[in-house]
């Protein structure tokens, strides 16, 4: 994985609540046994209609948010179900960071695994970034900041560990098998 | 020593390393159950790391997802939906093959719905560690293991070292007094549940269902509790061990036997929460007060009694959740203060990881004995054991009978990847677990009830209380 630092980007703006990982990638296009090209099917139902032609009116169809790397969510971002799919369409698509009120557990530790990097911010930093699509932001993880479109800076959590291996390109797995004689030591006390 | 919560219990039982400020805890899994929809990639990243799987005999697979719920052929050919889902059971095979995994496979006698198979072999005990790259391992909660849903970087993770790094969840202590009505069944409890705290209310904790009303569930009603705790959000939902607990699962294949198992249940009856335990949050519910429940949105907290009518989004306060339920009402197509009964449905599921097992069907059964379905109706066992048990009391005919459709165990409609699916448009009362837009089938609309709702509404071709029908049975 590449290290990040800093993401700079445009933002695009989908404020809806409790968006499913249904809808960022419908059942169907789980069949796959790669994690390659699954960009295209990145909310393939409210992308397109079922003629396969995409529909104008959604927003990651429109000229202006072409190539923006940071997506702008309503609450609770990713609930449903387990699959890494979802963050797989949404880094291949070319999202780098989602934005929001909250977001689902498993698909935080998901997108945190892929270099997606999840900001939750506060109801007050949210409502500006919601009211200013297309505005430019820069997320920041040695900060734990990003700024807003109004120039001040919001503060968003985000576990040490994980912030630790996004910036460094550090893999978890890697971590685990260094653990292996404690795991070991574990599996013989028992 | 402070009293502890069953979940602190069990997790301080799994910590190889503990968690600090800088790093998560090392939590050591039991049980890691393998499906063919998340695992390949996993297997992949092992092989491209030269790596094995550590604890082959705590890994236990079989295919649910994208398998035909029609028969094989003369040929013994199954049906599948395309050559990709064909393709992911086949790479399922031979990545258990590779790595010395059990496997049921399509067509044996224990293949299923990964969460029902694992209760079933006895592979789920009180007090485990139990993972699956499947949001709905919070299943297996009802016999009092810790048990969530992991993504396939996890699944990697549980394979290569048979642990995974995680942060300490909170606990929400659900406490449901009273005792559920005639005609009123786990599913409607934990639809009111998620109702009340709603679909992102639980995310971060640890559910602990107590309470008279939870004791007096079956475990198959537990398993249906505890499933749908991720649609609240919650990763995990548990039911302490019982004598319920310990009588159903004596005897199974994967539990100890003689004087092992004595050891064993008197182990698990230390599980319980101690009196006087604390949790990180609380929240009662009367079971007495419940009627059937039924949603009528695109999430599963949108629901209401059967008897209710659709709730309108002028009343909402908020501004974001008035537009969501603005917007599930648009993809719905239903009136704001429509009596939910009575609404025409085209569809009627009987299923899922939810809803799929003995008592579930047996309730279907119970509804559609001597009466014919106005709708398409499909009944699916959760597992080849469930299509077995059932078929020797004589509830395929009974479905069959009805005029509906008694099919080959997987997930089906509920996900609709084999194939089984609504069309756009159509309406469908379904015993399965989520109503997102498209899940079912692009374009169509779910709405989740009990397996007596579903079939009630399978009789009268439209949304229907199963009360009435159930008098006299
Ligand atoms: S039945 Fe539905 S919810 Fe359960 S495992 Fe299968 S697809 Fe998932």
């Amino acid at each position: 994985m590449n290290p990040i630092r800093v993401i700079e980007s445009r933002t695009v703006v989908l404020p809806r609540e409790n968006v499913d990982t249904d809808q960022i990638i419908p059942a169907r296009f789980l069949k796959t046994t790669s994690k390659e090209g699954l960009g295209r099917s990145l909310f393939a139902d409210w992308r397109y209609d079922s003629a396969g032609t995409p529909r104008p009116e959604f927003v990651l169809n429109q000229p202006a948010t072409q190539g923006c790397q940071v997506l702008v969510a309503g609450d609770n971002f990713g609930c449903g179900s387990s699959r890494e799919h979802a963050p797989w369409a949404l880094v291949d698509f070319g999202i780098r960071a989602v934005i929001s009120t909250s977001v689902a557990d498993i698909f935080r530790n998901n997108a945190l695994k892929n270099g997606l990097v999840p900001v939750v911010v506060d109801a007050a930093a949210h409502q500006k970034l919601l009211s200013a699509p297309g505005a430019p932001v820069r997320i920041d993880l040695e900060s734990r900041t990003v700024t807003l479109p109004d120039g001040s800076r919001a503060s968003f959590p985000i576990d040490g560990f994980a912030r630790y291996c996004l910036m460094n390109g550090v893999d978890e797995l890697g971590f685990l098998l260094s653990q292996g004689e404690a795991i070991d030591r574990f599996e013989r006390s028992r | 020593m402070a009293p502890r919560t069953l979940f602190e219990k069990v997790w301080d039982a799994h910590q190889v390393q503990a968690e600090t400020a800088d790093t998560p805890a090392v939590l050591y899994i039991d049980l890691h159950l393998v499906h063919e929809v998340t695992s390949p990639q996993a297997f992949s990243e092992l092989r491209a790391r030269g790596l094995g799987v550590r604890r082959p005999e705590r890994t236990l697979a079989t295919m649910d997802h994208s398998t035909p719920t029609l028969p094989s052929g003369a040929d013994g050919r199954w049906p599948f939906a395309d050559p990709q889902a064909a393709a992911q059971v086949q790479r399922l095979e031979q990545n258990c093959a590779d790595f010395g995994v059990e496997l049921h496979p399509l067509g044996s006698p224990r293949q299923g719905i990964v969460h029902v198979m694992g209760p079933e072999l006895g592979a789920t005990q009180p007090g485990m560690t139990v993972v699956c790259g499947d949001s709905h391992t919070a299943t297996h909660g009802a016999f009092g293991a810790l048990a969530f849903g992991i993504g396939t970087s996890e699944v990697g993770h549980v394979l290569a070292s048979q642990c995974l790094l995680q942060r300490r969840p909170r606990t929400l202590a659900v406490k449901v007094d009273g005792t559920l009505r005639g005609g009123v069944t786990a599913k409607d409890l934990v639809l009111a549940i998620i109702a009340r705290l709603g679909v992102g209310g639980g995310t971060g904790h640890v559910l602990e269902y107590l309470g008279p009303a939870v004791r007096a569930l079956s475990m198959e009603a537990r398993m249906t509790l505890c499933n749908m705790s991720i649609e609240a959000g919650a990763r995990a939902g548990m039911v302490a061990p019982d004598d319920t607990t310990f009588q159903w699962l004596a005897g199974r294949s994967r539990v100890p036997s003689g004087a092992a198992w004595d050891a064993a249940v008197a182990r698990w009856r230390s599980l319980p929460s101690d009196p006087g335990a604390r949790y990180d949050r609380e929240m009662a519910l009367d079971a007495s007060a419940l009627e059937p429940m039924i949603t009528w949105g695109t999430n599963p907290g949108q629901g209401i009694a059967v008897t209710g009518r659709v709730p309108d989004p002028a009343a909402e306060k908020e501004a974001a959740a008035r537009a969501s339920a603005e917007a599930a009402l648009r993809y719905m197509g239903l009136r704001p203060g429509q009596a939910i009964a009575g609404q025409p449905v085209q569809v009627v599921f009987v299923g899922s990881c939810t809803n799929g097992r003995i008592e579930d069907l047996r309730a279907a059964a119970q509804v559609l004995r001597g009466r014919k379905v106005q709708t398409r109706t499909l009944v699916v066992p959760g597992s080849m054991a469930v299509k077995k048990l059932a078929e020797a009391e004589g509830l395929d005919r009974v479905v069959r009978e009805a005029g509906a459709e008694w099919r080959e165990p997987g997930c089906s409609m509920c996900i609709g990847m084999n194939g089984d699916v609504i069309a756009a448009g159509q309406y469908c009362v379904s015993t399965s677990n989520r109503n997102f837009e498209g899940r079912q089938g692009q374009g169509g609309r779910t709405l989740l009830a009990s397996p007596y709702t579903a079939a009630a509404s399978a009789v009268a071709g439209a949304v229907a209380d199963p009360r009435p029908l159930l008098e006299g049975r």
